[in-house]
């Protein structure tokens, strides 16, 4: 902050720093509204290019059920203008019970999810066995949602980047410093526009020390192509009594197959770790978690395996709103492990705030404010 | 389900590659008696040169190196063996046909070798193109080329060798088109009397239809090769041919090396006077080393092999004949480096990434191999990136990618085998 800006004018209505999903889904979306949108991105890794994609409700607390679904739905309306590179598929979630106490949660959130009007049922053993023969037998059971989707995250993004190019100009630049709504550039050039929307992702507390985001490092692995197996995107209950608890580094199975015949596996969950590099032992752990369940894995052929970063807030939902210290810089960050899904939601809850317009949802739990509070007098 | 327990091994010496060098170093290590493995991808040790099949004649040096391998009960060999994974200190993740374990090790030497150097031209993925070492490794794994028309383009001794084979096994070569000068090839062929055998070799490989300053513009064709198109000094020329092979120079294989953290430079790893890479008791000999030929693997082989053993004395006996090849490396290297035309081949619309459709002019704006990669998926195949990684260095002088696990596509249950390291 050495110099006084040299500011140029408007650069667009408002400036969108990151072009992974959900900076993508914001700029359409406020595209859409009427307003031109610059968006700038500097290309580095993203999480939204880890691919993964399953477009899933979950429930931990009434923001995450209130956000996900609206944001599925959003994702649905989409779909029919999508390119088929971006692969959408509306093909449900099997959340697959091993034990009672996972069964016990498996009926708990079909009643909350029930309740909340989506379309649900709770499947026996059998009726799973059925429902994905490649499972391993002996499973309890499972609960299968209906409107869960997938995705191709990359494609999808990119596509929303492109699809108002009269309204949407994409820069590569990164910027390296943020003052409320001006922004200036690794060129040392000042731009600003009435809003400047921070989608940076993991990177975003670079420009904005003060938001807190932890990094959570997941690891994939991708299969050769095989004749279709399996049909849902299958999804361990295991959190409930092991897996993805507490602190520790821990892997929970997660799998999908890509339109390709390509099984997408995951995934894994570590804190403190900045290292983008395979971790062989966790990777390790994964697979084996996942031929716990999938028992013919085995024998197929792992291709590529890589690694993501989430970006996950204290209570895991995302931030979205105004920056309560900084008048005209505007978050939508902190998706965790859930971003490609809320990132329709999110551009909505954002774009209804910037243009006060009657929000889709109830705005608080996503408040920044949440977290950073009123700045103290000194 | 639980997943079978590893099955661990321990070797005192771990050789990686059983062509030359890793042959003569795993012999030149055995007489002390400590524990080695000598693994390699292929079915039978023999590395490049020696590749084995239904069609090949193994020479009887080989014959005689693999025989004495034999004799040696404190050498296990793993054929048809792939290193998977690095699995902690001194630990790696194998592979072959039928399980995936965990090998640790206290010395290393890698003898990983090389290979060919394929650059994207148009018409290069059509069926009938290929390799020039490549098309040699085919006709001695059983492919027929009786009375095909062959040409054999790209650069340097291998031309001739593949043309060789080829014409061995009944195939009209057509023609062979040495980018390199016939200044630069005279020239290094006038050097060769101070290697004999060398001479030897070049005269009984040479053929009516060599032609210098010669290469490559076009595979014609549609669904399959018809023809091929060639820049000759300054005319161009069509002919029809059945098969095209392209060689430009080879690559040695530095990734398993860079993954362990050794120097890897120009192209090639580092080692010192004793084959030694930077990290202590890791070795590496051959062609991963840098372009050489089969006497120098040899003798950098068996330098790696003794000093691995702690025979540094006998090690340095040998230097004076490493000394000697080196020379007729160097030479080689000089006649034959690249003519930088050769960058410029490929059209816009010609593939470079052939697992994943990428082609020139996708990946032409880019700056560096990762931000293309984000932007094409180019390298995420099946390759790993191995050939258009290699060709987008020598067309964009992009650093290649490091390699993650798994190193080559892997069974799922042997990247399972991979846990914290701690137990052997
Ligand atoms: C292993 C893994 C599996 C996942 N699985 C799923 C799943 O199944 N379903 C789901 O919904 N979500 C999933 N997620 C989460 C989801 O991928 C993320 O929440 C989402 O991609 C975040 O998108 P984003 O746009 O906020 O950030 P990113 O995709 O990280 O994009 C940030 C962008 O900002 C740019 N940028 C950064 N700094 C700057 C700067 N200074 N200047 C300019 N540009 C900058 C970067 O270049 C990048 O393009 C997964 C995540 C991981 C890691
Ligand atoms: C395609 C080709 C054809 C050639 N043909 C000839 C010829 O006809 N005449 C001639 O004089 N020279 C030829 N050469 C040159 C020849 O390679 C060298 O002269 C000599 O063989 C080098 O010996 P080396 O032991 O260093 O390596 P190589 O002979 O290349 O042996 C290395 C061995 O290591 C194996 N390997 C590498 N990485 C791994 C891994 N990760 N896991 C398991 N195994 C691994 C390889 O499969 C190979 O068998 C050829 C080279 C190539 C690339």
């Amino acid at each position: 902050m050495s110099e006084a800006p040299t500011l140029q004018g408007h650069a667009a209505d408002v400036i969108v720093i990151g072009g992974g999903i959900v900076g993508a889904a914001c700029a359409d979306e406020l595209a859409s509204q009427g307003l031109h949108v610059l968006v700038l991105d500097s290309q580095r890794p993203a999480a939204t290019a880890a691919g993964m994609g399953h477009l899933v409700v979950l429930d931990h607390s009434a923001a995450e059920l209130a956000l996900g679904e609206y944001s599925v739905r959003a994702w649905c309306e989409l779909a029919p203008q999508m390119p088929d590179d971006c692969a959408m598929r509306t093909n449900g979630t099997l959340w697959l019970a091993c034990n009672e106490e996972e069964m016990a949660e498996a009926e708990r959130k079909h009643a909350a999810l029930r309740e909340y009007g989506l379309a649900c049922e709770l499947l026996s053993g059998a009726e799973l066995a059925r429902a994905e023969p490649s499972l391993r037998s002996g499973l309890l059971g499972a609960l299968k949602v209906s409107g869960d989707g997938i995705l191709y995250a990359p494609n999808a993004a990119r596509w929303l980047l492109q699809r108002q190019s009269s309204r949407v100009v994409q820069r590569q630049a990164e910027v390296v410093e943020v003052q409320g709504n001006r922004v200036r550039l690794a060129s040392g050039e000042w731009l600003q526009a009435p809003a400047a929307v921070l989608a940076s992702g993991i990177y975003a507390r670079e420009l904005c020390p003060d938001l807190p985001l932890q990094a959570k490092k997941g690891h994939l692995l991708i299969t050769d192509r095989y004749p279709v197996q399996i049909t849902h995107t299958l999804v361990e209950l295991g959190y409930v009594t092991s897996a993805h608890k507490g602190n520790g580094p821990s892997v929970a199975f997660n799998v999908q197959q890509r339109p390709t015949g390509q099984l997408f596996i995951g995934s894994s969950r570590q804190f403190d770790n900045h290292d983008p590099e395979v971790d062989a032992a966790m990777l390790g752990r994964m697979l084996r978690r996942a031929m716990d369940f999938l028992p013919g894995l085995g024998d197929m052929t792992g291709l590529r395996s890589w690694t993501g970063f989430r970006s996950a807030s204290p209570d895991g939902q995302p931030l979205i709103g105004e920056h309560p210290h900084q008048p005209g810089l505007w978050l939508a960050v902190g998706h965790e492990g859930l971003g490609v899904t809320t990132a329709t939601g999110t551009a909505r809850l954002l774009a209804a705030q910037l243009l006060r317009t009657p929000p889709p949802l109830d705005l608080e739990p996503y408040l920044p404010q949440r977290f950073i509070g009123a700045r103290a007098h000194a | 389900m639980t997943v079978n327990a590893t099955t661990n091994e321990h070797v005192d010496l771990l050789i990686i590659g059983a062509g030359p060098a890793g042959m003569a170093a795993a012999l030149a290590a055995a007489p002390r008696g400590l524990s080695i493995a000598l693994l390699d991808d292929n079915p039978l040790p023999g590395g490049q040169i020696w590749r084995d099949g239904p069609n090949a004649q193994v020479p009887k040096q080989a014959q005689d190196m693999r025989g004495r391998l034999q004799g040696f009960s404190n050498i296990r060999l793993h054929s048809g063996c792939k290193v998977v994974a690095l699995a902690g200190a001194k630990r790696l993740l194998l592979e072959d046909a039928e399980r995936g374990w965990v090998l640790s090790y206290d010395s290393l030497i890698l003898c990983t070798g090389a290979r060919e150097r394929l650059l994207p031209f148009p018409g290069w993925t059509l069926p009938g193109v290929t390799g020039a070492g490549g098309l040699q490794a085919l006709i001695k794994g059983g492919l027929q080329v009786k009375d095909e028309r062959i040409v054999i383009a790209g650069t340097g001794p291998l031309l001739l060798a593949s043309s060789a084979t080829a014409q061995k096994h009944g195939a009209e070569v057509v023609r062979v088109a040495e980018q390199a000068s016939l200044s630069a090839v005279a020239g290094f062929a006038a050097g060769l009397w101070r290697w004999p055998n060398k001479a030897i070799q070049a005269i009984t490989l040479a053929s009516a239809a060599y032609r210098t300053s010669a290469h490559v513009l076009t595979a014609l064709g549609t669904d399959r090769l018809e023809g091929v198109r060639i820049q000759v000094g300054d005319k161009i020329e069509e002919l029809a041919c059945e098969r095209l092979a392209c060689g430009f120079s080879l690559v040695p294989n530095v990734e398993i090396a860079q993954a362990l953290g050794c120097t890897v430079r120009d192209q090639a790893v580092v080692v010192d006077e004793w084959q030694a890479t930077r990290l202590p008791d890791h070795f590496a000999a051959g062609e991963c080393t840098g372009f050489g030929g089969s006497e120098l693997a040899l003798v950098e082989g068996r330098i790696a092999g003794l000093v691995a053993v702690g025979e540094r004395e006998t090690a340095r006996g040998l230097w004076a004949e490493r000394l000697r090849w080196q020379g007729f490396a160097d030479r080689l290297n000089t006649a034959f480096s690249l003519n930088p035309a050769l960058k410029t081949l490929a059209a816009p619309e010609t593939l470079v990434c052939r697992c994943e459709d990428v082609r020139y002019a996708d990946l032409a704006g880019h700056g560096s191999w990762t931000g293309a990669k984000l932007a094409t998926r180019c390298g995420m195949g099946a390759c790993q990136g191995r050939i258009c990684g290699t060709a987008a260095q020598t067309l964009f002088g992009w650093e290649p990618p490091l390699l993650r696990p798994p190193f080559s596509p892997a069974r799922i249950s042997t990247l399972a085998c991979l846990d914290e390291g701690e137990s052997v």
